[in-house]
């Protein structure tokens, strides 16, 4: 068996430029087979889902925020704190993400709006990462041309635990917001932003750092950090669920394929998450027919499934399977899951990646663990 | 130089959805509109050349499958990022009980 070198995931670095040499980026992906009529009435747009979820979001943010700052400096205060900041620092980006893809709302301007308010949540800039996740849906786990990737191999444990409080994704969308801010582009962010769009992300990140100057200038005039406790530190204190939630997107599964079902998880989850979270659990799904709602993924889950491996059934059961496999990965990188596939389902699509014979099984049976051969 | 091509029969494409046609080492997408009018424009998203033909027709505008990247598909105008470049457009027309386009 050959030795793999350590995979590089800069944009710049020598795996991006391998994986187009290999074909890998911007490739044809595996999806299943769906009739034209059935795909065309789930990719239906309507605006009444989204209008009702984007009420309750604002109304509860409202709620919370407005009972958490009247009992400020309360420990009363602090669950209201912590259900503010949930639907702040996580359902921002369910929303960001969503709204990106500009299929929650019928409406343009509404998912404008809303992916606007998202972004700013987030702290990723609107214009950057909206050209980021085109790419990431392009070349989903494609090592070094995917910008999104949460959990690399080996997996970065120290960098995940800091980010379940939202700390090194906030570090970076502050510097990478001064960046812009100054006039310019990273240069990774070059390398999949078109020129003519730098100055809008720049405008952006001007807008940004003048409303957390007025934060600021508020917190200073009132001798309270209570401005930034809404406005800003949210991203902290509230990412844990999207952090927990995201890791499952793809954590621990194949890299450098062109099958979704290799490289992407749909975890069962319970309403609550599911609301905040607005389906994404359904990732398989969302990967192989992006342009589906987020309110019609239950639907093209039970039209496809007898395609996909087995959803996980619980968060809990997902993270039973991926984390003796992340732990793996610690030691020997190109160890990865492959889901049993059900009896009616096409093959993998695999040729591009050489999997070993089996090396083991998880409890549940329905996980293999493989190793990738090609260098 | 171009000449008018057969397609189809116009009952062959539903209204609002489109159908993709290849002719000559080319591919194009063609449109029935919601009042019945034919159009025509290259097959492939000028974003990264996805075809559209497993896209979104929503009134005037196709989607692309893989990127949300919006076209106007009478004129070919691009609506929005990731779209940034136009589609080709090609005359269109039904003759004849046939839908035809000048490609």
């Amino acid at each position: 068996m050959s030795v793999l070198s350590k995979r590089d995931y800069s944009l710049l670095g020598k795996d991006g430029a391998a994986a187009v040499e290999k074909g890998l980026a911007a490739a044809e992906w595996y999806h299943t087979d769906v009739p034209r009529k059935e795909l065309k009435d789930l990719m239906r747009r309507t605006d009444a889902p989204a209008i009702r979820d984007t009420a309750i979001w604002i109304g509860c943010l409202a709620l919370f925020g407005g009972a958490a700052a009247y009992l400020w400096p309360s420990w009363w205060s602090v669950p209201f704190w912590l259900a503010y900041g949930v639907l702040y620092g996580s359902a921002g980006d369910s929303r960001w993400h969503e709204c990106g893809h500009g299929t929650a709302f019928k409406t343009p301007w509404m998912n404008d709006v809303v992916y606007h308010i998202g972004s700013f949540m987030i702290f990723r800039n609107p214009v950057v990462w909206r050209w980021s996740h085109t790419r990431h849906h392009s070349d989903t786990i494609i090592v070094g041309r995917d910008p999104e990737v949460a959990v690399m191999r080996p997996p970065a444990a120290r960098r995940l635990f800091l980010n379940l409080f939202g700390i090194v994704d906030t570090l970076t969308g502050i510097r990478l917001m001064l960046i812009n801010a100054s006039g310019r582009l990273h240069p990774e962010e070059e390398t999949y932003v078109p020129e003519e769009e730098a100055p809008k992300a720049i405008l952006v990140a001007r807008v940004w750092v003048a409303i957390y100057a007025a934060t600021a200038a508020a917190a200073v005039s009132m001798n309270s950090i209570l401005p930034f406790m809404l406005i800003g530190l949210p991203r902290l204190y509230g990412a844990w669920h999207h952090i927990v939630t995201g890791v499952l997107q793809h954590g621990g599964l194949a890299d450098d394929v062109l099958d979704h079902r290799l490289n992407t998880r749909t975890v069962h989850m319970n309403p609550v998450s599911r609301f905040i979270y607005w389906n994404m659990n359904f990732h398989v799904e969302h990967h192989m027919f992006p342009m589906v709602p987020y309110h019609a993924l239950p639907k093209l889950h039970e039209l496809i499934k007898h395609d996909l491996p087995e959803p996980d059934r619980s968060m809990w059961s997902a993270f039973s399977d991926m984390l003796p496999v992340l732990r793996r990965q610690l030691r020997f990188e190109d160890v990865f899951m492959v889901r049993r596939l059900p009896a009616s389902a096409k093959p993998y699509r695999a040729e591009l990646h050489d999997i070993e014979a089996p090396a083991c099984k998880s409890e549940a049976g329905n996980v293999t663990l493989a190793r990738c051969l090609q260098a | 130089m171009s000449r008018w091509l057969d397609v189809c029969r116009p009952d062959e494409i539903e209204q609002e959805d489109l159908i993709r046609f290849d002719h000559e080492g080319r591919t194009f997408a063609v449109y029935r509109s919601a009042d019945d009018e034919f159009y025509c424009t290259d097959g492939l998203c000028t974003h990264e050349q996805v075809h559209l033909e497993d896209g979104l027709v929503m009134d005037n505008i196709i989607e692309c499958p893989k990127h949300n990247g919006r076209f106007d598909y009478r004129t070919g105008e691009a609506k929005g990022a990731p779209a940034c470049v136009d589609l080709n457009t090609y005359p269109a027309k039904v003759e004849n009980g046939r839908v035809m386009i000048q490609a």
